[in-house]
């Protein structure tokens, strides 16, 4: 039976929509606390070596100014290497700001000045004179390769690749093959809203802390584990997110800043960056790939091969899953996998959307365009020829896998039966026409997260977790969730997130935020609604007196039951008969830890196909990407509206990664040098043309009860391989090196 | 960003005078550029002169059937302005071909030819630059080039003016009105931005503390065959790889008279003379288009990086000069490549 209160899979506005575009909606650098002293980083020009001097007379001589922090004058912090690594850290030993003389990387902060004014510490930090004694740096990746190494498993959630058959056997009982090697540069994730933390001092060790990040509670442990603070003396806020992309997973450099100049000062502190500095930490590691394919007379592929080497820091081994997808995706009995990093002179790489996949189907999916090429099979039907009905490489059945509805319904959008197979043969007057495709696969995970739900004697639900929403409709969702578990409009619904005196949830990240929080928030609901059934109980309501959950329904605001909707109670009226303000429930994540110990039972995935026509000038080269269609497999949808957003959002970058985004290192500087908005080219609205996005229907009764997999990174794979494709398929030049910028097509 | 004061001027005299006064002043029209290079602690004026009271914003025919644009005048008032749109559409093509609606609201037409170049190595500090800091080296030179010069260039300095509108105006053959101490002078758009040579530092051929106060466009406008071809790594909102005002008087299919100047590939708009006369009394035909082409980047040197940009470039011109002849065609296949409003 359906209800006024069934929110869930209906396309529903933002909540937090009016409070963003009122500008109401307040950000990390934006809460003006009394008192406030703003710094200012100063970054290293040089990427390594060693500070030989900081004259820090003159600037504190300067009527305003607080102080000058540095290597030379933090005061003893913790000592080992854990305190400093935070939840998403990978293994080595983390960058600590201001802790010595070592220059690590281009854009280090080297020092802090603190002033009255943001424009004082400004200019302050402008003349604070810094000498240096340079080494030479290495940072560039291609010279480096034979020092690549395996890394270990130090971040969470990363797995080596695993191989399996035999790789050379298969090549050999191939009777078609290509073999190539792929690369893309640096990416930095580049959100609107620049790293900023408002420390706001409260007395006695007492801080509020206003941070940019995708995890308050991850801010939150890095602090206290660093400075020594208890859970009470370090609050982390963070109600809204001005975009992240995954660069808000790690704390970054502002936050300790602002954390140590407050407990310093005892005075309120913000640090801001830059959008130079924007450039200065984590970002999406430059990575040269190669595979091979082999395929049989039916074009079933007898043999994979994907190896890719990445950069890292001198510090930290970034690991990210970017060759073990090309073992899951097709069919295919003999794959050899191999992932490799080579250190180098800069920042540790951060996990940034789909990190690993997206880099990885790069090179699988513009390969597997030129296997069907060499194959003589049309691009759709070589991976519906080598479609997996079973996870291969974990041996284990897929939950659920519509990724053929996504061919089917999205060819069909497309028209890709009107393609013809030979390069250059499609036009639109004098414009070459190419059209391409590609697709990708990511991981349905779900964290252990607390959620409470609490109703008031107004029948006003609000429910809480201490996620965050990076602009990806978490607010929304949660509020459409808990309204209709419990049977209420959406606006008697508030979701409350983004504060360490909330439930804890992990960092959102991942595409597992739905996942996660969505199931914790039925989970609180029903505990509540069992309590609220009690309540029922209490009050001598004879329809409920034997009646247990299964039995009740929550709908139009009141409790009542299934066999019998006349039979029912208004919500408020039990919690004021209750005698309480307000009746609670939060849901246990006892089962969810122990489900994250045990083997899985099956492959849990989310899929996407994408088809993209370009249009090319013949004779300039310029590149246009007129229509996409993205047809994506995600489980159940709870939001269309926000859903499709999200994939848009992916489609875009996929055509930004295709096309032109690309952080410039100039390697006799170890610096990347087109660090601002109007140099790093991402799409503007004049590049983007149509966009489809269809979910296709999936339904899983095992991935989560919600049936949820979570849509925040798979939309993005196989984009910029499908544009690469469809580039071929116009001009009959294949790039390798992406972006597919102007010069290499002349 | 440095510590500065500002004035804001009442007049051009009090300006110029105001400025002589201070060591270390700059004229502020828009700010679009001077504010950004001031952030970056590129330019660091002591003392900052307000332009926008002083009037100058009018567009007004001149007798000689010209047009004169104030120096203040937005960018966007003089793209929009119906005499500009009439009679120098190919003025109101470069202009909007050009940053942003928000940036083209804010920025002054005399700024525009004061704007600075957009080499990255200029814009920071970390990296050694000639033009910023005269004798300490170039460093783009070896380095990322991409929006840097394949012509003109010297060995102190390969930054490209990053101007759309000069191009166009560098085409229409403009002359820039200035006021300074030693009073008002006219000077040849050609002759207003320089080549680096051994001063990379200095842009232009202004003195110092000389204000620009107006434009001047000839009347001969080229309304009816003209093109600003612009090729960048982004629809919208990317300066220039090449960019091509190409103008054309036409008599059936013979050139009578021609204009071709390039942008985003020189030190300076490129115009080129000599390409130019290979234009006129000949048919307006591929094999002419290519040959001007030729002639235009016969000297053209790649910096590695931009090495592309010397085929680019002679791709643009013929590409831009078809448009100007096939005026009635030249909007479809093209569309992409100037598609502002």
């Amino acid at each position: 039976m359906s209800h006024s209160t069934d929110y869930i899979g209906k396309p529903t506005n933002r909540v937090d929509g009016p409070a963003k575009v009122a500008g109401t909606a307040k950000y990390a650098a934006e809460f003006n606390v009394p008192n406030l002293l703003y710094g200012y980083v100063v970054s290293s020009p040089i990427a390594k070596g060693k500070i030989t001097k900081i004259d820090a007379a003159p600037v504190l001589a300067l009527p305003g100014v607080h102080q000058v922090f540095s290597h030379e004058n933090v005061p003893s912090l913790a000592w080992l290497d854990r305190s400093y690594k935070d939840d998403i850290a990978p293994g080595g030993s983390p960058f600590r700001p201001l802790h010595s003389a070592e220059i690590k990387f281009s854009m280090q902060p080297v020092a802090l000045v603190v002033a009255d004014t943001f424009e004082l510490a400004r200019y302050a930090a402008s003349v604070l004179h810094v000498e240096y004694e340079e080494e030479a740096h290495e940072t560039e990746l291609a010279k480096h390769l034979d020092e690549a190494y395996e890394p270990g498993r130090g971040k969470s959630g990363y797995k080596p690749p695993k191989s399996r058959g035999n790789f050379g056997k298969g090549w050999q009982q191939g009777v078609a093959h290509m073999e190539a090697q792929y690369s893309h540069h640096a990416q930095h994730h580049n959100p609107m809203e620049m790293f900023a933390s408002t420390v706001e001092w409260l007395g006695d060790k007492k801080l509020n802390i206003y941070d940019k990040t995708q995890g308050a509670f991850n801010s939150q442990q890095y602090v206290m584990k660093i400075f020594g603070l208890g859970k009470d003396e370090a609050r982390v806020v963070s109600k809204y997110t001005g975009g992240g992309f995954g660069s808000g997973l790690r704390p970054q450099y502002q936050l300790f800043l602002a954390v140590l100049a407050s407990l310093e000062l005892k005075r309120s502190v913000r640090v801001s960056l830059t959008r130079q500095q924007m450039f200065s930490f984590g970002h999406r590691p430059e990575t040269l790939q190669h595979v091979a394919l082999a395929t049989a007379e039916d074009g079933s592929l007898t043999g994979i091969n994907h190896v890719a080497v990445a950069e890292t820091s001198q510090f930290e081994d970034f690991t990210e899953n970017v060759v073990g997808w090309s073992g899951t995706l097709y069919d295919c009995k003999n794959v050899s996998l191999g992932y490799r990093l080579s250190k180098l002179d800069v920042y540790t790489p951060l996990d940034m959307r789909a990190p690993g996949a997206a880099s990885g189907s790069i090179a699988l999916e513009i390969a597997m365009d030129e296997m069907a090429y060499a194959a003589g099979l049309d691009p759709l039907e070589f991976r519906i020829r080598n479609y997996s009905d079973f996870d291969q490489a974990q041996n284990l059945p897929y939950s659920s896998k519509a990724l053929r509805k996504c061919y089917a319904e999205g060819a069909a959008k497309f028209g890709w039966e009107k393609r013809t197979a030979e390069p250059g043969s499609m036009k639109d007057g004098n414009l070459l026409v190419g059209w391409g495709m590609g697709g990708g696969i990511w991981d349905a995970s779900k964290q252990p997260a607390v959620a409470k739900a609490s109703l008031d004697a107004d029948g006003h639900l609000t429910v809480s977790s201490g996620t965050n929403d990076i602009g990806t409709g978490t607010y929304t969702i949660m509020t459409q969730i808990a309204a209709q578990s419990m049977g209420l409009p959406l606006e008697a619904v508030t979701f409350v997130l983004g504060d360490t005196e909330l439930p804890e949830a992990p960092v959102q990240g991942g595409s597992w935020t739905a996942a996660s929080i969505g199931n914790s928030v039925v989970e609180a609901c029903t505990k509540l609604g069992e309590k609220l059934l009690k309540q029922a109980q209490k009050m001598d309501h004879p329809a409920f007196k034997d009646a247990k959950i299964d039995n009740v329904e929550f709908a139009n605001g009141q409790l009542r039951l299934r066999a019998d909707a006349t039979q029912a109670v208004v919500l408020r009226d039990l919690v004021q008969a209750s005698g309480e303000p307000k009746m609670e429930a939060e849901n246990s994540t006892v089962l969810a830890k122990l489900e994250l110990l045990k083997p899985p039972t099956h492959s849990m995935h989310a899929h996407n196909a994408v088809f993209v026509e370009v249009k090319v000038d013949p004779e300039l080269m310029t590149v246009h990407v007129t229509r996409v269609v993205n047809a994506v497999a995600a489980g159940r949808i709870l939001n269309p509206k926000t859903a499709r957003s999200q994939v848009m959002g992916s489609v875009v970058w996929g055509i930004s990664s295709a096309l032109m985004e690309e952080s410039v290192m100039d390697h006799r500087f170890g610096r990347y040098m087109n660090h601002n908005y109007a140099e790093y080219h991402v799409p503007v609205n004049a590049d983007i043309h149509d966009i489809d996005v269809i979910f296709v229907s999936e339904e899983d009764d095992k991935v989560n009860p919600l049936g949820v997999k979570g849509i925040g990174e798979v939309g993005l794979l196989g984009v910029a391989a499908a544009v690469t494709n469809a580039i071929y398929h116009a001009t009959g030049q294949r790039v390798r090196d992406l972006p597919v910028t102007i010069d290499k097509l002349l | 960003m440095n510590t500065f004061t500002f004035s804001q001027a009442t007049g051009v005299a009090a300006a110029v005078q105001d400025n002589a006064a201070h060591d270390g002043a700059a004229y502020l029209g828009g700010g679009t550029n001077l504010i950004d290079l001031m952030k970056e602690n590129v330019a660091r004026p002591t003392h900052l002169i307000g332009l926008k009271k002083l009037g100058l914003d009018a567009i007004e025919n001149l007798p000689d059937g010209g047009l004169r644009l104030g120096a203040l005048a937005t960018n966007a008032d003089t793209a929009y302005h119906p005499e500009v749109e009439k009679r120098y559409p190919l003025l109101n093509q470069a202009i909007l071909a050009g940053a942003s609606p928000q940036l083209r609201n804010m920025a002054t037409d005399g700024g525009n030819l004061m704007q600075r170049t957009r080499c990255y190595y200029f814009y920071d500090l970390a990296t050694p630059c000639n033009k910023r800091e005269p004798g300490s080296g170039c460093s783009a030179i070896g380095g990322y080039t991409r929006v840097h010069a394949i012509l003109g260039a010297s060995e102190h300095c390969i930054a490209t003016h990053p101007s759309d509108m000069c191009v166009a105006l560098a085409a229409l053959d403009t002359t820039v009105h200035v006021s300074g101490p030693n009073g008002e002078r006219t000077i040849k758009f050609e002759d207003f931005h320089r080549l680096p040579g051994d001063q990379p530092e200095r842009d232009n051929t202004l003195e110092p503390g000389e204000l620009i106060t107006g434009l001047d466009l000839p009347a001969k406008g080229f309304a009816q065959n003209f093109s600003y071809l612009k090729l960048r790594d982004r629809t919208s909102y990317a300066f220039a790889l090449v960019s091509v005002a190409a103008a054309l008087e036409l008599d059936g299919n013979i050139i009578k008279d021609a204009r071709l100047a390039l942008g985003g590939v020189a030190h300076k708009p490129w115009r080129d003379k000599e390409a130019e006369a290979l234009l006129i009394g000949q048919p307006a035909t591929a094999d002419t288009f290519r040959a001007a082409a030729a002639k235009v980047l016969a000297g053209a040197k790649g910096q590695g990086t931009n090495n592309f940009k010397i085929e680019l470039a002679k791709r643009a011109i013929v590409r831009a000069l078809k448009q100007a002849t096939e005026m009635n065609q030249a909007l479809d296949a093209n569309a992409f490549q100037n598609s502002n409003p």
